[in-house]
């Protein structure tokens, strides 16, 4: 009986936790990253987004950040184009987390000015109001350089000499902005997985003073951090005398405008809301 | 008693009294960072932020309490299963030492932000291959002595015991697996959904062979000895056994469901884990049928509630654990906090019940004397199970609300709330599961006062019988 026989038991154990794990943990290696489902636009890290990823491990953002938008809904109009695995071919390791007490991340790239970033990491409620993230003002200190090339080579990543030398002078602020500027930002999904709009773009509120409260709130929650409380102009331009058509001014909040840096609030804010949002925009003037 | 059978008792003390400071440092920042929630200006950085002190705790409630306890009583059991005293005490003073060094650097290298952000091994390679060579010590000795035992059948606690060994190698060693660039840097040896899949397989198994074969070899040792019973089917707990460790493995990437890991994967995890609950419920029934004709114990003998409650906590672990594994409940909950509600289940009401009775039992023995207060330690039941259950309750309402929140959606189609609108509604809920945290802290306190009395009284008992 092998309950008298403790190194036969410890081998048919140990065969036994293996089954499960070669197939479901070894043989998936198989299909994982195979070159043939590589996407050819994702690129390797550079010195200084590499270095910038390492402080995001550092600081355990993936405690509460996730990056993965699963093939849902609930997710892909919210963050973007879902995840694919070839995205993640250089990441070692992946980062996609478990639990999201803040957004989701894998789109991040692109979505808001460096600028933003900067005041969002120095004082997250000043952008976010009530947000619960940390303040990460600290990173406005010299990145520590020394172990950049090792870096690029211990994961065989192609670098030039002036790529390291640009390192010189650079804040950890800097390195961690350049890496979630590239996060999900590989694959063109905002120019094909932009929002179509249709029918005839017609302001349902035009005119209507009893809407102008409301896209006050709206604009104080998800446009005054860039654009300021009485829209005077910050990380992004003036508001005042927007001498625009409603229909162009919808255009530009519901689906952004990629150029100048200005993030989609269509996913957040909805048709309706964003017609409130320019409602309010158009009814401000100087005084 | 048990030093004239010449059982290796003081490491057992040794294990037991450190495995409680690690456990109660778990708690603390445990209570801690459930506070830097609800309140951000609580993180004082660089060092004391959410993101470097939550696998403080994690690594402290796992590996210190968690890990430091079992080794105490892996020692304690195998040389009674055995009778035989253990194979090499010297090694195991080794190992007890090595043991705390291991705890002490994880705590201070991730508080300064060296962390390989793969949750339950975030520890960079120096400070992991220590944990190798404290795991083979352990190893060796244990299965030394099982080698040149006196008694000859394995009592079912050896088979988990034997299991938790060579799993917690397997695991360990290959999601461990990495390039170092520094003394205090290194990058995992995998990338992208590969690395993801092996890191939620050793996630997972870290679940089996840490927190629950442990455990249970735990519970099939002292629920008869706090009973005085016999378990109620050695036949049922073998059948069990192999089903346990044979299935636990495939289940990985139910963490991953709806990620890029390939979808076949990800199915042969969700029915594997919906198949574990025959297992895991065999060992509720066990535990259960075993009180046949006994439960009146669980009214007089504090021990057998403890331990009952545990198994009771084992078993909605692993029926929530299934239904969490199934796509749709996971595409609505994951992410969300009923999942944290969910693993505070299976820690703090299933393994630190089960370790509360176990130090009940030992600690009095092991010193020769009696328990110091069973009024306290009823008041210490009492209060972690109130602490346990506020927490995860309000998580799973919380969880629900969000994921509701976060699916809702408008006429034309759009989401109804950004982001930040379902967070912000999080507040209340995290303010009552900091609360929840601050009654089980105060009842883990009790608890620590009560054993730090019982040692205290049975060392002046043992000086007057000198003197």
């Amino acid at each position: 009986m092998i309950e008298k026989k403790p190194i036969i038991f410890l081998l048919l154990a140990t065969l036994t936790i293996l089954v499960g794990t070669v197939i479901t943990m070894v043989l998936p290696f198989r299909w994982i990253n195979d070159p043939k489902l590589a996407i050819a636009s994702v690129k390797p890290y550079t010195p200084l987004q590499l270095e910038g990823r390492d402080i995001y491990i550092r600081e355990g953002c993936n405690n509460c950040h996730t990056q993965t938008v699963r093939p849902l809904l609930s997710d892909t109009e919210r963050y973007g184009e879902y995840s694919k695995s070839g995205e993640f071919v250089y990441d070692q390791p992946f980062l996609w987390g478990s639990r999201r007490n803040g957004p989701d991340l894998a789109r991040i790239g692109g979505k808001y000015p460096d600028a933003w970033h900067v005041k969002h990491m120095k004082d997250p409620r000043s952008m976010v109001p009530r947000s619960n993230m940390p303040s990460y003002d600290f990173l406005n200190r010299p990145l520590d350089t020394s172990l950049s090339e090792k870096k690029m080579k211990a994961l065989k990543f192609p670098y030039t000499p002036a790529d390291i030398q640009a390192l010189q002078g650079k804040s950890e602020m800097d390195a961690i902005i350049a890496y979630m500027q590239k996060v999900g930002n590989d694959i063109p999904w905002r120019k094909t997985g932009k929002a179509e709009v249709l029918g005839e773009l017609k302001n349902p509120f035009q005119g209507n003073m009893s809407v102008l409260p409301e896209g006050q709130k709206l604009y104080a929650e998800h446009c005054a951090q860039c654009h300021g409380i009485e829209l005077k102009g910050e990380v992004g331009p003036d508001l005042r005398d927007l001498d625009q058509p409603d229909a162009k001014v919808f255009t530009s909040v519901y689906g952004g405008i990629a150029a100048g840096g200005m993030p989609s609030f269509g996913d957040t804010l909805g048709k309706e809301r964003t017609w409130k949002v320019v409602t309010y925009l158009k009814s401000v003037h100087r005084k | 008693m048990n030093q004239q059978e010449g059982y290796a008792d003081d490491i057992v003390k040794g294990f037991v009294i450190w495995s409680m400071v690690w456990g109660l440092v778990a708690v603390l920042v445990g209570v801690f960072i459930s506070f830097q929630i609800a309140f951000p200006q609580l993180n004082f950085p660089p060092y004391l932020t959410y993101g470097r002190l939550r696998p403080i705790h994690t690594n402290a409630g796992i590996f210190g309490w968690g890990i430091g306890s079992f080794m105490a009583f892996f020692i304690y059991i195998t040389q009674r299963l055995t009778r035989t005293s253990l194979w090499s005490p010297g090694l195991a003073k080794v190992q007890l030492w090595l043991f705390n060094v291991v705890i002490a650097l994880a705590a201070v290298t991730l508080a300064m932000g060296m962390n390989r952000s793969k949750e339950y091994a975030e520890l960079e390679w120096p400070v992991a291959s220590l944990v190798v060579v404290l795991w083979v010590i352990f190893a060796v000795n244990i299965v030394m002595t099982i080698v040149k035992r006196r008694e000859e059948q394995m009592y079912i606690s050896l088979w988990y015991i034997l299991a938790t060994l060579v799993g917690v190698a397997v695991l360990y060693l290959v999601n461990n697996a990495a390039i170092p660039v520094s003394l205090t840097k290194s990058y995992s040896a995998y990338a992208g959904a590969n690395d993801a899949n092996v890191q939620w397989w050793y996630g997972h198994n870290a679940v089996a062979m840490v927190l629950t074969t442990p455990p249970l070899a735990i519970f099939y040792y002292f629920l008869p000895k706090a009973t005085g019973v016999p378990i109620y089917s050695h036949r049922m707990g073998v059948v069990a056994f192999w089903s346990l460790i044979f299935m636990y493995l495939w289940t990985g990437a139910h963490h991953l469901l709806w990620t890029p890991v390939p979808d076949w994967v990800q199915t042969l995890a969700m029915g594997f884990s919906v198949m574990l609950i025959a297992p895991s419920w065999a060992a509720v029934f066990n535990g259960y049928f075993s009180m046949n004709g006994q439960w009146h114990q669980m009214r007089e003998n504090y021990l057998v509630k403890f331990l009952i409650f545990g198994i009771t906590f084992y078993g909605m672990q692993t029926l929530q654990g299934p239904s969490q594994a199934v796509r749709t409940f996971s595409a609505f909950i994951h992410y969300t906090d009923w999942v944290p509600g969910h693993v505070h289940m299976g820690t703090l009401g299933w393994v630190s019940l089960v370790l509360f009775a176990a130090i009940y039992y030992t600690v009095p023995r092991l010193y020769h004397t009696e328990v110091y207060s069973v009024p306290l330690a009823n008041v210490h039941f009492w209060l972690v199970l109130t602490g346990q259950l506020i927490f995860s309750i309000t998580m799973w309402i919380a969880g629900v609300q969000q994921a509701a929140m976060l699916n809702a959606t408008n006429p034309d189609g759009s989401l109804h709330y950004s982001f930040i609108e379902t967070m912000v509604e999080l507040y209340p809920y995290w303010h009552m599961r900091a609360l929840g945290g601050v009654i089980y802290l105060a009842g883990l306190l009790v608890f620590l006062y009560n054993i730090y009395q019982t040692i205290a009284g049975g060392k002046a008992q043992a000086a007057a019988q000198r003197a």
